[in-house]
């Protein structure tokens, strides 16, 4: 690039100067293909400068301009420090020229045109404008979509010039919406116009329709005021109906978080009796070796990333019922029957298994990646629904499924039922209890450890990750029945549906309050929780 | 039941707690009978805090060493003495008052909640040692004994909000926040500050949650729909420490995006961002006086120290460590300019000092024990880091009395002779009374 350089530079300075020429000539009246004055704006360097290019841009009709916009969206639009300065779009070949995409000779030093939220919208607003004649109807239709969230006065010629040429009904719907969407917040529209806006918006009924109508200009005619009014107060009206359905979605969700939490503890705590303060720290351990296995994924082979997690379910289960047995047999079994040194014992445990993790991997959160199919949310009706949200709602009930399914199939769970019940005529019958103690107790540390891999995907992976849960979870257990699992399944999930219809009206902290404060009187009333086991054992 | 059950457990935390620290204590006791001048650090180790803590008593001991390498202060090498008082309140007193007549430190640096602060006030006023403060907080407050290095609110939190308003155009505001002190106090100086600047009652919304709140689905559900009013709205987030990464997974997966409602935080900076995945967070803003990001020769020799300090070319900086750092430095200029390191000579001499800041000035101690410092606003980018898109042209001076809040707007407080006076009230002429 060192010797063409400085001929190149010279035809690059006479072109500029011919540019110039151009620009001096169509001053005031900007012709459709010209935007070196937009380029020339973007290396003043100010955002408001920026701001007004991507305007002209997307006006512009100049075949260059989304390629532009893109670069800049993507940070590759760079400037020359040295005068005059040039805009270049920067790729893996080297820096090119805007306009004719050609490699250009090396300006020296260049830097990026800065963007922030305002360019963010700009730029937003700027693609939408010139993707609306795209040949392709799925990029029509996000075009229009863009239009409608910018809301950009400047893009309705084109929008209007769009909608004349679509032939497609969703794209041509789409952009309708848009297009009543500007219209309403414009200054100058004849009333019957801004009407028929105000009905078509209306009629998407969700809250975004909401935003736009109440951002009717205060000068408007009554008539028109009245007309959204009439809308406003039927969205709203519907809106507080899915509201409710929206909070009950919640409610599930946490719920069944809750229900994963506490479903080892039903275990541990529930069947065995086993005040385990520990439990939480078994949460933490399956959330960190859901990260050890994201690190080695990505290490080794990042293509299996998005089977990470179910890679990791089996691993965490593994690796923390291991840790459980390890604790029952070398401190739990020592402390059958007594529940106060057991809790000191089993708070010592939690105490030392955080400081380990801390020293290990650092006091600092760790980073645990979502699988793209678990990102993004799909509505039904106004309710919106996270994907996370609903495989962890799923994960917890296969969860619940198989616990139960053990319990009742399987010749381990008939053992562990049998101990439960009456250890002394089980260890006559000739089951080792000793063993199935340790088995019980590495069954529920495990699955404590399963439910942290579904955690660390909504909370943070840190030390402390357990102690956020070891309260909630002995709630559900205690609320739901000691020794019930599906009095631990109604007890979270009514616990956190509760929850979640009280946080609105009473916000999140008085909320909890009050949910505890609903706890202990129902415990007052049901010492034993909602579904209480009857028989010998309990009372002995 | 659970009575017996939560009794149990302080009582377990405590005994563990105390026997970690008793370890600690006995390890940091000197081998060599060498004259030192002891420098106490006063940084949760272990518990909730010590993912914020951790860093700032590896950068004391980073700056100890730099210093000893310069030859230490006043001919004497420095001694880190290091304690844990486990992100447990009543434990920082008790481990103030060691590290201050045990061992006999000139210098304390330590706490980041306001709670630990107030915990250890008065054992450095009884005993006349001088506690450095590196950490944002609510202001009211100005103590003898007390240096603060990080933002009072109008330092970090007033500045913000005028950035959203005149660049954003934001009419509408939620003020978010965990709830305690910090949060509360931030946020009564920021509502008034909005309403003296006409905004209206039903256009701000004010939300607290609990301590390591993880469940932000109604929360996050109300703000997308408090911001569809049809005015621009943004989110003041004072939300603390853990519950940070689930507020922000939750606003990702709700679709809300920076350029919709932008959230900009008081207490997210580069380490609480290494605990989640940027990309949907792409514009979201932070307001400090320092971001890693900042662009001097000062920063860029400071970032290639401390990596070496530490062997691990990824470690981040953040703001706190740098209102440490320049606390350091000032302590170190304040003790050769006296002379010696008796507290009271230390604490007069502080007044004035100045020493150079990352960002390429000078912070100064002024005479209310805060320091000048510039405001930076920046956004956060894909990579972790924030991209620095508004600095105030000077530095800024705290307000530790608010002039917005109806108890401090009289309060004035200044140390030197002859007013020698923390909340020195400029109406009645007196020293004390309100805003204690």
């Amino acid at each position: 690039m060192t010797s063409p350089a400085r001929c190149r530079s010279l035809s690059c300075a006479l072109l500029f100067a011919a540019l110039a020429l151009a620009t001096l000539l169509c001053a005031g009246r900007a012709s459709a293909q010209d935007i070196s004055g937009a380029l020339d704006q973007f290396t003043q360097g100010n955002y408001g400068a920026t701001e007004a290019a991507l305007g002209e841009l997307a006006v512009s009709g100049s075949p260059a301009a989304a390629g532009i916009v893109q670069a800049l969206a993507d940070g590759k639009l760079v400037f020359s420090n040295a005068l005059p300065r040039k805009v270049f779009i920067e790729t893996d070949k080297g820096l090119l020229d805007p306009l004719t995409m050609q490699p250009v000779p090396d300006p020296g030093p260049v830097k990026p045109v800065r963007v922030n939220n305002r360019i963010r919208r700009a730029i937003e607003a700027a693609s939408g404008t010139l993707s609306l004649t795209s040949p392709d109807a799925a990029t029509r239709l996000s075009a229009a979509g863009a239009v409608l969230r910018t809301r950009d006065e400047a893009a309705l010629p084109a929008l209007e010039k769009a909608l004349a040429k679509e032939t497609d009904r969703h794209v041509k719907s789409a952009m309708t919406l848009a297009r009543s969407a500007i219209v309403i917040g414009m200054d100058g529209v004849p009333p019957e116009e801004r009407i028929k806006a105000i009905e078509v918006v209306g009629a998407e009924g969700n809250q975004d329709a909401l935003a736009v109508l109440r951002g009717l200009p205060d000068n408007a005619l009554p008539e028109v005021k009245e007309a959204a009014a009439k809308e406003i107060a039927g969205i709203q009206h519907s809106l507080a109906m899915w509201d409710v359905v929206q909070n009950v979605w919640y409610g599930l969700s946490l719920g069944s978080v809750l229900l994963l939490a506490a479903i080892g503890l039903a275990i541990t705590f529930g069947v065995m009796g086993v005040i385990n303060m520990a439990h939480g720290e078994m949460v933490m351990l399956g959330a960190y070796t859901t990260f050890v296995v994201q690190q080695a994924i990505r290490t080794y082979d990042p293509g299996l990333f998005d089977a990470s997690l179910i890679i990791a379910i089996p691993l965490a289960f593994l690796f923390t019922g291991l840790i459980g047995v390890i604790i029952e047999r070398t401190v739990i079994r020592f402390l059958y029957g007594r529940p106060l040194e057991t809790l000191l014992a089993t708070w010592g445990i939690s105490l030392i298994l955080q400081q380990a993790i801390r020293t290990i991997f650092g006091p600092t959160n760790r980073e645990v990646g979502a699988p793209s199919w678990m990102s993004g949310s799909f509505d039904i009706g106004q309710l919106s629904i996270t994907y996370g949200r609903l495989w962890i709602i799923i994960f917890a009930m296969l969860v619940f499924a198989a616990l139960l399914a053990v319990l009742r199939l399987t010749r381990i769970g008939l053992e562990m039922r049998a101990v439960t019940q009456n250890r002394r005529m089980a260890a006559s019958m000739g089951i080792r209890t000793n063993w199935v103690d340790a088995m019980t107790f590495g069954l529920g540390s495990g699955i404590a450890g399963m439910a942290g891999v579904a955690l660390s995907q909504i909370d943070n992976v840190s030390p402390n990750l357990g102690q956020g849960y070891i309260i909630d979870s002995f709630l559900v257990v205690v609320f739901g029945g000691v020794g019930n699992l599906w009095g631990t399944l109604v007890g979270a999930m009514s616990l956190g549906v509760a929850n979640k219809l009280l946080e609105p009206y009473a916000g999140a902290v008085l909320g909890k309050i009050a949910l505890l404060v609903i706890i202990i009187l129902f415990i007052q009333k049901r010492p034993r929780g909602l579904f209480a086991l009857k028989g010998r054992s309990i009372e002995a | 039941m659970l009575n017996l059950f939560t009794q149990a457990r302080r009582i377990a935390g405590r005994a563990a707690v105390g026997a970690a620290a008793v370890a600690l204590a006995a390890a940091s006791v000197p081998a060599h009978a060498q004259e030192t001048i002891k420098v106490g650090v006063l940084h949760s180790l272990s518990g909730t805090m010590a993912i914020s803590e951790t860093t700032l008593k590896d950068t004391v001991l980073f700056m100890v060493q730099e210093q000893n390498a310069k030859g230490g202060v006043l001919g004497k090498k420095l001694e880190a003495v290091v304690v844990d008082p486990a992100s447990n309140w009543p434990l920082f007193a008790e481990k103030a008052r060691e590290l201050i007549s045990k061992d006999k430190v000139a210098v304390v640096f330590g706490c980041w909640t306001s709670v630990s602060r107030k915990s250890v006030l008065p054992v450095f006023k009884e005993l006349d040692s001088i506690l450095f403060y590196p950490v944002q907080y609510e202001g009211e407050e100005s103590e003898r004994n007390v240096f603060y290095t990080g933002a009072a609110p109008n330092q970090q939190a007033i500045p913000a909000v005028d950035y959203l308003m005149e660049n954003e155009g934001v009419q509408r505001w939620v003020l978010a926040g965990t709830d305690y002190v910090y949060p509360r106090t931030t946020n009564k100086i920021l509502e008034a500050y909005l309403k003296s600047k006409g905004v209206k009652d039903e256009d701000i919304m004010i939300n607290y949650t609990p301590f390591g709140q993880s469940d932000w689905q109604t929360i996050v559900a109300d703000i997308k729909k408090f911001g569809s009013a049809g005015k621009k709205t943004a989110v003041v987030s004072t939300i603390n420490g853990d519950a940070n990464v689930p507020f922000y997974k939750e606003l990702a997966n709700q679709g809300i995006k920076a350029t919709d409602i932008p959230v900009v935080a008081f207490s997210v900076g580069e380490e609480e961002l290494a605990g989640i995945d940027t990309k949907p967070l792409v514009g979201h803003l932070a307001a400090w006086n320092y971001f890693q990001s900042v662009d001097t020769p000062e920063n860029k020799d400071f970032i290639e120290k401390w990596r070496a300090y530490t062997k691990n070319d990824k470690r981040v900086t953040n703001d706190p460590m740098e209102a440490t750092m320049i606390g350091f430095n000032m302590w170190v200029k304040a003790v050769e300019k006296a002379g010696t390191t008796d507290p009271d000579a230390v604490i007069d001499a502080l007044i004035g000092v100045s020493v150079p800041n990352l960002s390429g000035g000078y912070s100064t101690m002024m005479p209310n024990h805060h320091i000048t410092k510039p405001v930076l606003i920046g956004e956060v980018k894909d990579d972790g880091q924030f991209d620095i898109v508004e600095q105030t042209p000077g530095l800024i001076v705290a307000q530790e009395w608010s002039p917005y809040l109806e108890g401090s707007k009289d309060l004035i407080a200044d140390w030197r002779k002859p007013l020698n006076c923390g909340n020195f009230n400029v109406k009645t002429g007196k020293c004390g009374g309100a805003g204690q």
